[in-house]
């Protein structure tokens, strides 16, 4: 068997696993989950040493005939490059931290949680690494199952709600995606993606529905304002680990999409389409900053910090240059593991206190110093102080963005730099409001600091944090010839429609 | 010079990174030994790393001895993405050794004071366990200083421009449980961050337009190549220089940005000496220096800074003059300062800034420390009568309320000396430092503008007058009250480094004595199109008497009566209305509050309604995208399918059917599990309708 079919479906095999273990022994469940994450993780560590960085095309690819119904033609093909590894390295490192986050707050039904739970990851693992077209539609909408069961089962008060809104929201996306599956797997008379790269020319009207068709599934999924009202419920009601998943991992889906599909296949339409994209994304920048201060749940103002940070990754991606791409991609780490830890961090207080509501908090530091520290590390890092993983992404994607010459003007980058302005507002308020200040509240007062366990879940994010602030060289290097490769496309793609 | 001395110079460049590496050591011990091994051993470490760097700062100014044009250190690669390519990359040249020994210099003596301050700081607020992370941040703010002034890049400095930022932040909210309500201190250390972000805001801006322009953020290749294309690049040099000024007005607290200074004298005392009057406030000058290239091919720009620079000094002078907190009134007085600097920098005269950059860290820090001593002298005398008492009263009583002071020159000996010359130093007295340097700008300004010449006489004229109403309230006249009558002098390991500094400014126009300019040929070797200030004895005769005639209203005002409570603030009836005005800040603060702060709060607020609570109903995104475009949408195709279905063949099943549909969609707040199949099946047959289609056409 092949190491990327290996990688994708090893969660599986710890899934069926634990579908012998009975259901009382929930350590030995937690344990085979996590053991089985971590072996995932292990082989996406095999990948990355197999891989070739200076090789900007796709590797490692396997392709098995699947369903040749006519005009139909449908593989099994799986692939990765500089656009999917360091995804890929992100949901493998995010889900065993994700599990461990679960010890202790998962208690009921904890084998169905690691069954969903790891059938997520092989979901995931698979979009990220899926090639052919209706392959990575069935890899989609797969993913979508476990974590509806994640939020419906395992959430909040209000979880039914939220799930159903995720599933449909979701749901009315994809189908318009699908269509455009469709059409260009039969006129293509191929659902393999290097096969339709190579082989068609699809005039400008046509690549713009199509473009539009996609778009609908990915911005969705980011989710891209105005679409994002699903997002707030969805996370507030998720247990953490579903939300850092959701936030780390799903959400990169929707502008791995854009990357992977809307500028490869379409080239000129995303050309033509890019300034409109740049300035929902600037609008999303701007309006999850502002709704985001004003939030009072800690879950929900972090819900939409996420909003205003993908609209960061939207618009490097649609600068449609190489500093804009690999800024936007880098951003998509970076927000997984700012914004994963940031959940992890609200998780951490929720299981102590079972509020989220900022007010019943305040003055946190003095009473948990180490969880104070690790918070304020995270914050820095998600409002983007240099030195830290944020302000690399970002401002690779704001000097792109502000040099594009698809976007053609200064101003969006001009005004997502005002983001940056906003995001040290809404962070460092909710920071205050919930470190700072004195403790006001009685039932505060006896809480402990976090324990080692919660520890190690935080320490490899927060060490990816410096890491990629401070030497962020071997990222680059990774995704930089497959970037480069799709950035001189477009390049020849805008030179040629002038 | 000789092939060995160039060797010898290269060989001591290589060490540059250590002056950064070896705060960041200090702090890193600290942090996982410091608690174990005890106050003592965290201050020494801390004050050893600073030390250190320090000493490698010399080496520098050594090395630079035998290679005067510098050299580039590349440490590492940082941000390479295409072409551009942001690396680690330290410069080393007289321009940021002087700020090297300067900074580090200054630290030092800091770093010993803080020592003895801190100590007693943490056990008056209840929290010895804190001592540690003060030194930690204490050295990290080094650390950040350091990668600011040594960048050779555009990058890298911003990245110690909010690195100081950071620091500047949690310090100022280190007690941060203490302040207005128990939450005064945190806000404003954000108010801090978040002010000096709008201008990083601009800094940014500027580092964009850099990179398009002349794609590098290098600063060398920057200049090089903007001396070569010139006027040609006149406009986006101009919008470049005017963005890089909006971040400097951030950090070195200029106007429209400087609000968020004043409150940053929440932080202790010896932070606001190092971070808030010494060094970190002096970035933006610095930087503006480091641009001296742009700026010369941008005179709008250049006139702009320089108006900006005359005004704040005038402005915040005004304030000064009208404050009762001992740290507040110095605290517009470093405004003040630092906008005589930055008009020195616009008008081109870049060393004559630096050089009041030098001789103001001397006695700024000094005064600064001072007051710090006064603080805790008095923080002294009133536990020693609350202790008498039997404690629990006068909980609000202000330890650094100027109007509980007086009489101090008798109790606090060496603190009164030390300020009496760093009052001196900063009014401009011959033959102290401040007169040296603050002369400089003066001349230079009458040769710029007589309207930028007048703002900085007329704020000099303000300056001793409100340091010297300061001097009295404080150390003249009788103890105002108990704990002021039972204040004590501080220990020598805070009163030694006031008399190291007291002896800096009183030496530091040294630096740059007329006729010799040792720090204008110093400088020369970085900075271009530098001249010799010429000495001028009408001038500086002007200055003197203007000084001298200031103090002497400040002693006919306060120097023979006794100040006490706030009725008998002698300039609130000489001035009236205007006092008022000055008192209250101006209402600058207020205005911000009303046209920037309150309308953001409102828009969020407002936005957040759209939001809305799922269960409320009032929401925008709820009820138009969701429920109208979603919902509704199915709710047609829903009655689409009853209608379709419904040929009175099945009329009641069909009416049936499409009315439960109907209700099902009426509302999705109630929805339960089966509806969601509902959704799933319609999309999926759509889907199975449209696939069949498909494979039959293409067949």
């Amino acid at each position: 068997m092949d190491l990327l079919t290996l990688v994708v479906f090893f969660p599986v095999v710890g899934a069926l696993a634990i579908l012998f273990v009975r259901e009382e022994q929930k350590n030995a469940i937690r344990w085979l989950a996590m053991v089985s994450s971590l072996v995932t993780l292990g082989l996406a560590v095999l990948v990355l040493f197999r891989f070739d960085a200076s090789n900007p095309d796709l590797q490692m690819v396997v392709r098995v005939p699947w369903i040749e119904v006519g005009g139909f033609r449908i593989s099994y093909q799986l692939g990765v490059d500089g656009l999917s590894i360091l995804l890929l390295l992100l949901t493998a490192l995010l889900t065993p931290i994700s599990i461990l986050s679960t010890w202790s707050a998962v208690e009921e039904g904890v084998k169905n949680f690691m069954i969903f739970f790891l059938l997520l990851e092989t979901g995931m693992l698979g979009v990220f690494l899926a090639l052919d077209l209706f392959l990575f539609y069935i890899f989609w909408e797969f993913s979508l199952v476990p974590m509806y069961f994640l939020i419906g089962l395992y959430g909040g008060p209000r979880r039914i709600y939220a799930a159903i809104k995720f599933f449909l929201y979701t749901m009315a996306g994809s189908i318009l995606m699908l269509l455009a599956i469709l059409w260009l797997g039969t006129t293509g008379h191929t659902f393999s993606l290097p096969g339709l790269i190579a082989n068609t020319d699809i005039p400008l009207n046509i690549q713009l529905w199509l473009f539009l068709a996609f778009a609908a599934a990915f911005a969705i999924k980011v989710p891209m304002w105005p679409l994002h009202s699903w997002l707030p419920d969805a996370h507030v009601e998720a247990p953490t680990a579903g939300s850092v998943i959701l936030a780390g991992v799903l959400l990169k889906m929707g502008s791995y999409g854009f990357l992977r599909f809307n500028l490869s296949l379409f080239p000129e339409a995303a050309i033509r389409l890019a300034p409109w994209i740049a300035a929902v994304a600037v609008i999303g920048i701007i309006y999850g900053a502002i709704v985001s201060f004003a939030q009072t749940d800690i879950k929900k103002l972090v819900a939409f910090s996420s909003v205003s940070h993908m609209g960061f990754v939207m618009l490097g991606l649609f600068a449609l240059n190489g500093q804009g791409l690999q800024g936007g991609l880098l951003q998509m780490v970076n927000h997984g593991l700012s914004t994963g830890a940031l959940f992890l961090i609200v998780g951490m207080i929720y299981e102590r206190r079972h509020t989220r509501e900022m007010s019943e908090f305040g003055g946190l530091w003095k009473i948990m110093p180490v969880y104070a520290v690790l918070a304020l590390i995270v914050t820095l890092s998600s409002m983007a102080l240099p030195g830290l993983n944020g302000f690399v992404g970002e401002f690779t994607i704001l000097l792109g963005s502000f040099g594009s010459q698809v976007l053609g003007t200064y101003l969006f980058a001009a005004i997502a730099a005002l983001g940056v302005i906003l995001a040290a507002v809404y962070m460092l308020t909710m920071y205050q409001k919930m470190f700072l200040g004195p403790v006001g509240h009685e039932e505060n007062k006896g809480l402990r600091d976090i324990r080692m366990r919660e520890v190690i879940t935080l320490l490899p994010l927060v060490v990816f944090i410096f890491w990629i602030g401070l030497y962020p060289k071997p990222f680059f290097d990774l995704m930089g010839p497959s970037v480069d490769k799709l950035a001189q496309t477009l390049q020849a793609a805008a030179v040629a429609m002038r | 010079m000789s092939l060995s001395d160039v060797a010898q110079g290269e060989s001591l460049f290589a060490l540059a990174p250590l002056v950064i590496l070896f705060p960041i050591l200090g702090l890193l011990i600290n942090m996982s030994v410091g608690r174990r091994l005890g106050e003592r051993f965290v201050g020494a470490l801390a004050s050893l790393a600073v030390a250190a760097a320090f000493g490698v700062a010399v080496l520098q100014f050594v090395g630079l001895q035998g290679q005067l044009e510098g050299a580039t250190i590349h440490v590492a690669d940082w941000i390479t993405v295409g072409d551009l390519a942001i690396p680690w990359g330290l410069k080393i040249d007289t321009l940021s050794v002087t700020m090297m020994l300067m900074v580090t210099g200054v630290s030092t003596l800091i770093h010993v004071y803080a020592i003895g301050y801190m100590h007693t700081d943490v056990r008056l607020q209840g929290e010895p366990a804190r001592f540690t992370r003060f030194f930690v941040y204490f050295n990290l703010f080094v650390a950040a200083m350091m990668v600011l002034v040594t960048a050779n890049n555009y990058g890298m400095m911003f990245v110690g421009w909010e690195g100081v930022g950071l620091c500047s932040y949690l310090l100022i909210g280190f007690w941060f449980e203490k302040g207005k309500d128990g939450i005064g201190n945190a806000v404003a250390g954000k108010k801090a961050f978040v002010v000096n972000r709008i201008g990083d805001f601009g800094f940014m801006l500027a580092i964009f337009l850099v990179y398009t322009a002349f794609g590098t953020l290098q600063f060398d290749e920057v200049f090089r190549k903007a001396e070569v294309a010139g006027p040609a690049l006149q406009g986006v040099i101009t919008a470049i220089t005017l963005f890089l000024l909006l971040g400097a007005a951030g950090k070195s607290a200029q106007l429209p940005l400087f609000v968020w200074l004043p409150d940053a004298m929440a932080g202790p005392t010896p932070v606001s000496a190092l971070i808030h009057a010494a060094t970190m406030v002096t970035a933006g000058i610095y930087m503006i220096a480091r641009n001296s290239v742009l700026f010369a091919l941008a005179p709008f720009s250049a006139n702009t800074v320089a108006v900006v620079g005359a005004v704040t000094a005038l402005f915040a002078a005004t304030i000064a003059v009208a404050q009762f907190d001992i740290k507040k009134v110095l605290a517009y007085s470093t405004i003040s300062q630092l906008g005589y600097m930055i008009a020195a920098v616009g008008m081109g005269a870049y060393v004559a800034g630096m050089f009041h950059l030098l001789t103001n860290a001397f006695f700024k820090a000094l005064l600064f420390l001072s007051a710090g001593s006064v603080i805790q002298g008095i923080e002294h005398g009133h536990h020693h009568v609350a202790g008498h008492a039997g404690g629990g009263h006068a909980q609000e009583f202000d330890p650094q309320d100027m109007r509980n002071m007086g009489g101090l020159r008798s109790r606090m000996k060496v603190t009164f000396g030390v300020y009496l010359v760093a009052t001196l130093a900063i009014s401009g007295i011959p033959p102290l430092a401040g007169f040296f340097s603050k002369d400089e700008i003066l001349t230079d300004a009458m040769h710029a503008h007589f309207g930028l010449y007048l703002l900085l006489a007329l704020a000099g004229f303000l300056t001793a007058f409100y340091m010297f109403r300061q001097v009295w309230m404080v150390f003249g006249g009788e103890p105002r009250s108990e704990a002021a009558a039972h204040a004590r002098e501080n220990p020598p390991v805070m009163t030694i480094p006031l008399i190291a500094l007291a002896v800096l400014a009183i030496l530091g126009g040294g630096l740059n004595l007329p006729g010799v300019h040792t720090l204008t040929e110093w400088l020369g070797h970085t900075l271009e199109h530098v001249h010799t200030t010429p000495f001028e004895l009408s001038i500086s005769g002007i200055s003197t008497v203007v000084a001298v005639l200031a103090i002497g209203i400040a002693w006919r005002l306060y120097g023979r009566r006794a100040t006490g409570s706030e009725a008998s603030e002698p300039l609130r009836r000489l001035l009236g209305p205007v006092f008022v005005g000055m008192e209250h800040k101006w209402w600058v603060d207020e205005l911000y509050d009303f046209l920037i702060v309150r309308p953001y709060r409102g828009l969020g607020n407002l936005l957040v309604l759209g939001e809305g609570e799922a269960e409320a109903g009032n929401e925008i995104w709820e009820r138009w995208v969701h429920r109208g475009l979603i919902g509704g949408g199915y709710r047609l195709f829903s009655q689409f399918l009853a209608n379709a279905v419904d040929l009175k063949i099945i009329d009641d099943l069909a009416n049936n059917l499409g009315r439960s549909l109907q209700a099902l969609s009426a509302n999705l707040r109630r929805t339960q599990t089966g509806y969601v199949r509902n959704y799933a099946f319609v999309v999926f047959a759509g889907a199975v309708v449209i696939l069949a289609y498909m494979i039959l056409q293409y067949r």
